[in-house]
């Protein structure tokens, strides 16, 4: 019985093991700031393996010494019993270990302010697509100000190929408390502070989903604020866009969603472009159903979760701030209905 | 008749025993039993944080989980980082300074006894506010219990609008009562090095642990002052209708990020000075030589202090500074390296030729110098600033920050118990529990903070009570949790040792490591005011120059 469990339990580490480390699979993770696709995090990426190699190498140095000194110098079992030889410094070696890690000091600051440099101080063309990136308890909110458009927590950009850069600038402002925008695949994070305005920029390379998430706590379920970046090809931005600047259009069949809508709280928070509900507190609902995700990446837009996180958001995120509507089934199911038709 | 009178109360005191040894306890000002009071009140908060801790852990064992509420979770970590910095780690620097530094200076008591007792009831009384926010905060509001704002509060969350109720003022006003006890301890453990050493002690032949809690001291009243102002600012914010971190009102949360942290920067190294401190004593010994350099590490150690006041910003490279204001904190951030590689040589110079007995305190500061390295290079690479855009605020940085107090600073003060638990109690610790301490100890470190880097990397940020699945972060986060259940039995295994060792241990003799400085000159435990005649010595180990009287360290010093 005792062999069995504890034959069990090696089993279980070793796969354990074999999975974190055999496998490139463990590591493999949409977040890992080792696959820059954009170049600020390339740039990063670059230095961060100049600093890994010169970190690597003092190390190898200093364990090696710690090795050898514990390993060679421990006492002996025929030891004699008397003191070894007393030596109390030496002025030559205290010099040539504090020169050396200044010239390594002086070389990884140069190699850090380039990238400083490269990344911070980067010209804007005149072709960046611009946005304003507002964090909110605890959702994301994207505006492009010359395009016209407000959307929530999927940010769209275009890719940007080497000989026709379109990077996108981001401008980020907060509505409450901190936050921090970060993607690790596009580039380092970036806090968002109320009554400071920051800016940081991203050119992807290759289409696709990036994900992240808040990375500076802002409160109850500054887990759950998500982030996704859709990376599209040039035609599939600009059709994007097209459809996001066209107002909600109301069909008939849905009506009696619409009138719950706009006689409940929901309007105080939330816009529907085109229509009588303006809120800025929440995010605007004008293109719902053309995003995947509901609050701020908690969950996906499907029709249950919709109607679930109208009855009850605590479900799904608890904390969040948006209220339990209290509504009786029929009227849930029809705004539910109306929302699934803000496409 | 009149005898029984008179034999009345002294009846009624032999009857209380209890009583009388609660009341000596409670107003001494006996610099040894306050020292013991500051570690006695440590470990039981360290046993508070560590569960704080293990709740967190087994929360993020798996993605998804529900063992405890995003709010609980939140105040575990606002509490286990605020128990930890101020209420464990520095009641511990601040107990061993108090009970060593007289007796190594061959001093009597502290320069200011009362002070000193007056500042472990503040910090005592902090730590009671603190923790009292578990009843009295919620006010009329029904806004929950302990603070939630993290253990560096930035603001606006902790304005009213944001953090309802009184939690943040218990917090608040906890880290002010418990700050104001640190600068009393700061000024008086100042003053009793800078006056009251004894005959022949000079600056130059101070016992290191001295010179590094001179210089702890500096930067403890420097790097005090500035939380305190911020928290009074705070106070008056909330109360007074300030707009200092009101930013919806014109106020700057850049400000507080930069009052927090010109004090938790140099905060650090508050904790880390005194952990080199027991590093520098107890390896000479152990490895049966003099301290290697002894001037330079007097020297590394003052510049440690003065570039450590300049390093703060370092925790904001991503708050939107200028790249010349970054340039300028990445050149002060990596100058530190230099005087703290110059110590770790040091160290390894001493062991250098010598005869290392492998005791248990002398285990932990070898596995202090292994793991300080590695805090320090993964400090190298949170310092090179865009490096730091990816990592700051991720699991990687709680693994570096971890891996500096637990396996640089923890380690160390472990090994101090060891090492002065004979002097402290008369007995010695058992060796054996000492070692399967330090092993359960170690693989549980490095099982939890080796491990912690990785999630960080792959794009995990911190203070996330839960997260999704599919982003390659399961599988280390299990590892990690696992690691702290046997850190949990390490630690149980040090209190058995501890309590086992001071009813049953042997007999430790005044002087049980053959040791050099004065506190192993007199009894174990010292009697009252230490000495029964003030010491005079010629060098910095008086007692080596007792033991080897044809060849004593003064002809070479």
């Amino acid at each position: 019985m005792k062999r069995s469990t504890l034959q069990k339990a090696l089993l279980i580490a070793s796969s354990m093991v074999s999975h974190a480390f055999a496998e490139p699979m463990a590591f493999a993770s949409p977040t890992n700031i080792f696959a820059p696709v954009s170049t600020p995090a390339k740039s990063i990426f670059g230095l961060s393996m100049f600093v890994l190699a010169v970190t690597a190498a003092i190390f190898v140095v200093v364990f090696t010494l710690l090795a050898y000194s514990v390993v060679k110098f421990r006492k002996r079992a025929d030891d004699d019993g008397r003191e070894p030889p007393q030596v109390y410094g030496s002025n030559q070696v205290e010099i040539a270990w504090t020169v050396i890690p200044v010239l390594v000091v002086l070389t990884l600051l140069v190699a850090t302010a380039r990238v400083i440099a490269d990344v911070q101080n980067a010209a804007r063309p005149d072709n960046a697509i611009e946005v304003t990136a507002i964090g909110h308890q605890f959702w994301w909110e994207f505006r492009y100000p010359a395009l016209g458009v407000a959307t929530a927590n999927e940010l769209h950009v275009p890719v940007s190929d080497g000989n026709h850069p379109t990077p996108t600038f981001i401008k980020l402002l907060s509505a409450d408390t901190d936050h921090s925008f970060w993607v690790p695949r596009l580039a380092g994070k970036t806090d968002l502070i109320p009554n400071h305005p920051n800016s940081m920029w991203i050119d992807p390379h290759e289409t696709g989903v990036y994900l992240g998430q808040c990375a500076q706590y802002c409160g109850t379920q500054h887990a759950k604020m998500l982030l996704r970046v859709y990376v599209q090809s040039r035609e599939d931005f600009e059709r994007w866009i097209r459809e996001q600047r066209q107002p909600a259009v109301v069909a008939d069949a849905v009506s009696e969603g619409r009138r719950v809508f706009e006689t409940t709280a929901c309007i105080n928070c939330h816009s529907v472009a085109g229509t009588m509900a303006t809120g800025r507190f929440g995010p605007d609902l004008t293109h719902l159903m053309s995003r995947e995700t509901i609050a701020a990446g908690a969950a996906l837009n499907t029709p249950e979760n919709l109607r679930l996180w109208i009855r009850n958001p605590d479900a799904i995120k608890p904390g969040s701030l948006m209220p339990a509507m209290q509504l009786n089934d029929r009227d849930l199911d029809a705004l539910t209905a109306y929302l699934e038709t803000l496409r | 008749m009149s005898s029984d009178s008179i034999a009345l109360p002294r009846a009624e005191a032999a009857s209380r025993p209890l009583v009388d040894a609660l009341h000596g306890w409670v107003t001494t000002v006996d610099h040894k039993r306050l020292g013991i009071l500051y570690i006695l009140y440590a470990l039981i908060f360290l046993v508070i944080g560590g569960i704080e801790a293990g709740i967190m852990r087994i929360q993020l064992m798996h993605a998804h989980n529900d063992f405890v509420s995003p709010q609980v979770f939140n105040r575990m970590f606002t509490m286990h980082g605020t128990t930890m910095i101020f209420f464990v780690a520095m009641p511990l620097v601040f107990g061993f300074a108090n009970y060593l530094i007289p007796l190594m200076i061959g001093a009597r008591d502290m320069a200011f006894p009362r002070l000193n007792a007056f500042s472990f009831w503040l910090m005592a009384f902090g730590g009671f506010l603190l923790y009292f926010s578990l009843v009295g905060a919620n006010g009329l509001y029904g806004a929950g219990n302990a603070p939630d704002v993290g253990w560096f509060a930035y603001a606006p969350l902790t304005s009213r609008t944001f953090s309802v109720g009184h939690s943040t003022d218990f917090w608040t006003l906890g880290l002010l009562v418990s700050g104001f006890g640190s600068i009393g301890t700061a000024i008086n453990i100042l003053t009793t090095i800078l006056c009251m050493r004894c005959p022949g002690m000079s600056l130059g032949k101070m016992p290191l642990l001295a010179w590094l809690n001179l210089v702890m001291s500096g930067m403890v009243i420097l790097a005090i002052s500035p939380l305190t102002a911020a928290q009074a600012m705070l106070l008056v914010d909330r109360y007074l209708g300030g707009h200092f971190f009101d930013t919806q009102a014109g106020g700057s949360a850049v400000v507080w990020m930069h009052f927090f942290w010109i004090f938790g920067h140099p905060e650090v190294y508050v904790l880390a000075i005194p952990a080199f401190a027991f590093a520098s004593e107890i390896i000479p010994v152990f490895s049966r030589k003099a301290i290697f350099g002894y001037p330079v590490m007097v020297a590394a150690t003052i510049c440690i202090g003065f570039i450590g006041m300049s390093v703060w910003a370092h925790h904001m490279f991503t708050v939107g500074m200028s790249s010349s204001a970054n340039t300028f904190f990445v050149l002060s951030t990596m100058a530190i390296a230099v005087p703290t590689g110059i110590k770790i040589f040091n160290w390894l110079a001493t062991m250098w030729g010598g005869k290392i007995e492998f005791k248990t305190p002398m285990l932990f500061c070898v596995a202090f110098l292994f793991q300080f390295l590695v805090a320090g290079l993964t400090g190298i690479m949170l310092g090179a600033a865009p490096f730091d855009w990816q990592l700051s605020n991720s699991y990687f940085v709680v693994a570096h920050f971890h891996y500096v107090i637990v396996g640089g600073i923890l380690f160390t003060i472990f090994g101090a118990f060891y090492y002065w638990f004979p002097k402290m109690s008369g007995k010695m610790c058992n060796e054996t529990l000492g070692k399967l301490h330090f092993w359960l100890f170690f693989i549980g470190f490095h099982l939890t903070f080796d491990f912690m880097h990785i999630p960080g990397m792959l794009g995990m940020p911190r203070r996330i009570y839960t997260y999704e699945p599919g982003r390659g972060w399961d599988v280390w986060n299990l590892i990690v949790t696992i690691g702290v259940f046997f850190q949990a039995l390490g630690t149980v295994i040090f209190v058995t040792n501890l309590l086992w060792s001071y009813f049953k241990g042997k007999a430790a003799g005044s002087d049980p490591w053959d040791a050099w400085t004065l506190e192993w000159s007199t009894l174990s435990p010292p009697p009252a005011y230490n000495f029964a005649s003030i010491p005079v010595v010629k060098s910095r180990r008086p007692l080596w120059d007792l033991k080897h009287p044809n060849d004593p360290d003064w002809k070479y010093e």
